[in-house]
C-alpha cells in the first residue's frame, strides 16, 4: 500500500487545528465568558472588542500581503524615486494615525455608554468581600425588607442592578464578565458598578484581585431573572427559616445551635445571628457550597461541615468532627433550608 | 566564600520555619486540660506544679488568627483590645483567675462568676489556644515576634462594613 509519508503529520496538524479553532470558538460561548455577553454593559464592551479585532486583523493582512510583495516584486528604477518612497511613508503614518484616533473614538463612546447614570429604578445590592466569600445584602425599602445571602446575586432582567462594592479584609475583585468588566473591593471605600441583564440565565463570576491562600475558590454565581420571578424569589428570602419538619431535622438544629457553627453563621428565625461567614437562612436554595467551590448537594454539604480545609485549604471554617447521627441530622436540616 | 553562602542558605531555610501552620488542626473539643489546678491547697504530698504549654505561644500567625478570633467572637465587646472596660483588662499583670495559660483556656471554656460567658462546645478548641496565644501576647513583657497581622490595627476589617 502506497502512502504519501507526509500524509500522517498532515492529518495529525489538521485535527490539531480542527482541535484549538473549536477550543477558541468555544471560549466565545460561557456563563463565564465577555464574549457571550448578557448584559447592556458587557455587550457595548465586547462590541469594542471586536470592532478591535476585526480592525487588527484586517491591518495585519493588508501588512502582511505588503510585505509579501515588497518581498517578491523586482526593484525598478521607479521604486528606487525617493519621492515615491515618502509618499508611501506618510500614507502608512496616516493610516496608523488615523485607525488609532477611530480606536481612541469609539473606545470613549463605549465608556460613556457604559457609565452612563442608573436612572431612578434601580436596584441597590451592597457587595462585601471576605477571605473568601460573597457577603451580598439588598437594602430593603421601605424597611426591614432587606435580604441577606451570600455568593448568589439575583438580578432581574431589564432593571438597572448598581452594586456598591467594599471588603472587610483584603482588596478582592468582582467580576462577572457576562455583566461588566472588573471593579475592585476596597477595605473602607464604596465602588459602585452598574450593569443591566438583558437575557435571563445563570451566570458566574469571580474575584479577580488576588488575596490570599483561596482566591481561585472565591466565585460567585448570577441568576437573572424575569421581574416577577426576581420578585418570587425576594419573597421567599425575605421569610425566616423553615422550621423543621421532622424528628431529625429538629434534632439538626439542635446540634446546629448548640455546637460551634452559630458563632459565625446566622440563621434567621433561630438565636444564630453570627455575622462573620455567610447566611444561612435560605441556604439549600442556592447553587454552590464555599463560595462556588462544589455544587450545592447533600454529599458536598456533609464533607464541608465535616472537614472543610480539605476541599478549601486555609479558609476560615473550623473542622467540625460530630456524632455520624448528629451530622446526618445537620445535614437534614440545612437541607431543609429552602 | 562556600562556607558563607551555606551558611546563607542555612539561615534563610530556617526563615521557612519561623511562622509554622497547619491547615488541619484537631476537631473541636468541650474538654478542657487535665492539667489545670485553679487553687494552691491540696491534700497529701506537695506535687510539681504541672503546667501546660499552649501549642501556639509565640507563633505569629497563630496569634494573628487570635486577633482576628478575639474580634469575630467579640471579646473585643468587653475586654476591648486587651485594656479592659466592661470586663478586666488582659494585658496588665494581674489575674483574677490566674495568668498561665491553661488558666485562660479554662476561663474561656468554663466563664467566670460576674459576667464571662462560657463558650464551652462554641468555640473549636484549637481556636481557644489561638486566642490564648493572642491574651499572652497582649503583656508588655512579652517581645512581639512579628507584626500580629499584616496590616496595622486599625485597617482590619469591620472598617469596611462601616462604610456602607
Amino acid at each position: 500500500m502506497k502512502v504519501p509519508a507526509r500524509a500522517p503529520f498532515a492529518r495529525a496538524s489538521a485535527r490539531g487545528a480542527t482541535a484549538l479553532a473549536l477550543i477558541a470558538a468555544a471560549g466565545c460561548r460561557g456563563i463565564q465568558s465577555a464574549l457571550d455577553p448578557a448584559g447592556r454593559e458587557a455587550s457595548r464592551i465586547a462590541g469594542l472588542w471586536w470592532f478591535l479585532f476585526w480592525t487588527c486583523t484586517a491591518v495585519f493582512v493588508v501588512v502582511t500581503a505588503a510585505l509579501l510583495v515588497a518581498l517578491f516584486r523586482r526593484r525598478t528604477a521607479q521604486s528606487a524615486d525617493p519621492k515615491r518612497g515618502r509618499a508611501l511613508i506618510v500614507g502608512a503614518v496616516g493610516a496608523t494615525a488615523a485607525i488609532l484616533l477611530l480606536f481612541l473614538i469609539v473606545s470613549v463612546s463605549a465608556g460613556r455608554a457604559v457609565a452612563e447614570p442608573a436612572g431612578p429604578n434601580v436596584l441597590r445590592v451592597q457587595v462585601t468581600g471576605h477571605q473568601w466569600w460573597w457577603e451580598i445584602h439588598y437594602p430593603g425599602t421601605p424597611d426591614n425588607r432587606d435580604v441577606v445571602t451570600a455568593n448568589e446575586i439575583h438580578v432581574p432582567v431589564g432593571r438597572p442592578v448598581l452594586l456598591e462594592l467594599t471588603s472587610a479584609d483584603v482588596i478582592h475583585s468582582f467580576w462577572a464578565p457576562n455583566f461588566h468588566g472588573k471593579k475592585d473591593l476596597i477595605p473602607g471605600l464604596k465602588n459602585t458598578h452598574l450593569f443591566r441583564a438583558e437575557r435571563p440565565g445563570v451566570f458566574r463570576g469571580q474575584c479577580a484581585e488576588f488575596c490570599g491562600l483561596e482566591h481561585a475558590k472565591m466565585a460567585f454565581t448570577i441568576v437573572a431573572d424575569p421581574p416577577e420571578k426576581f420578585d418570587r424569589w425576594y419573597e421567599s428570602q425575605l421569610l425566616p427559616a423553615a422550621e423543621p419538619a421532622t424528628p431529625s431535622e429538629t434534632h439538626g438544629r439542635d446540634v446546629f445551635l448548640s455546637s460551634p457553627c452559630m458563632f459565625c453563621h446566622s440563621i434567621k428565625g433561630t438565636p444564630a445571628f453570627g455575622m462573620e461567614a455567610p447566611d444561612l437562612t435560605h441556604v439549600a436554595s442556592r447553587h454552590t457550597l464555599a463560595a462556588g467551590t462544589v455544587p450545592n448537594n447533600r454529599g458536598n454539604l456533609a464533607g464541608w461541615i465535616a472537614d472543610p480545609q480539605s476541599m478549601k485549604p486555609g479558609n476560615h471554617m473550623p473542622p467540625m468532627a460530630m456524632p455520624g447521627d448528629d451530622l446526618l441530622a445537620l445535614t437534614d436540616y440545612l437541607e431543609s433550608l429552602k | 566564600m562556600f562556607l558563607a553562602a551555606a551558611l546563607a542558605a542555612a539561615s534563610l531555610l530556617t526563615a521557612c520555619r519561623k511562622n509554622p501552620r497547619r491547615l488541619t488542626e484537631a476537631a473541636p473539643s468541650s474538654g478542657r486540660p487535665d492539667a489545670v489546678q485553679q487553687g494552691s491547697l491540696q491534700p497529701g504530698p506537695k506535687l510539681a506544679a504541672m503546667n501546660v504549654t499552649n501549642p501556639y505561644e509565640g507563633n505569629p500567625f497563630q496569634i494573628s488568627e487570635g486577633q482576628r478570633l478575639f474580634n469575630w467572637y467579640n471579646c473585643s465587646g468587653c475586654h476591648f483590645r486587651g485594656g479592659g472596660g466592661i470586663g478586666p483588662p488582659l494585658m496588665d499583670d494581674f489575674w483574677i483567675y490566674g495568668g498561665e495559660p491553661q488558666n485562660i483556656y479554662a476561663t474561656i471554656v468554663e466563664g467566670r462568676p460576674n459576667g464571662m460567658p462560657s463558650f464551652r462546645r462554641k468555640i473549636p478548641s484549637s481556636q481557644i489556644w489561638q486566642i490564648v496565644a493572642y491574651v499572652q501576647s497582649m503583656k508588655a513583657d512579652k517581645p512581639i515576634a512579628s507584626p500580629p497581622g499584616p496590616r496595622e490595627d486599625h485597617m482590619q476589617s469591620s472598617e469596611g462594613k462601616e462604610s456602607k
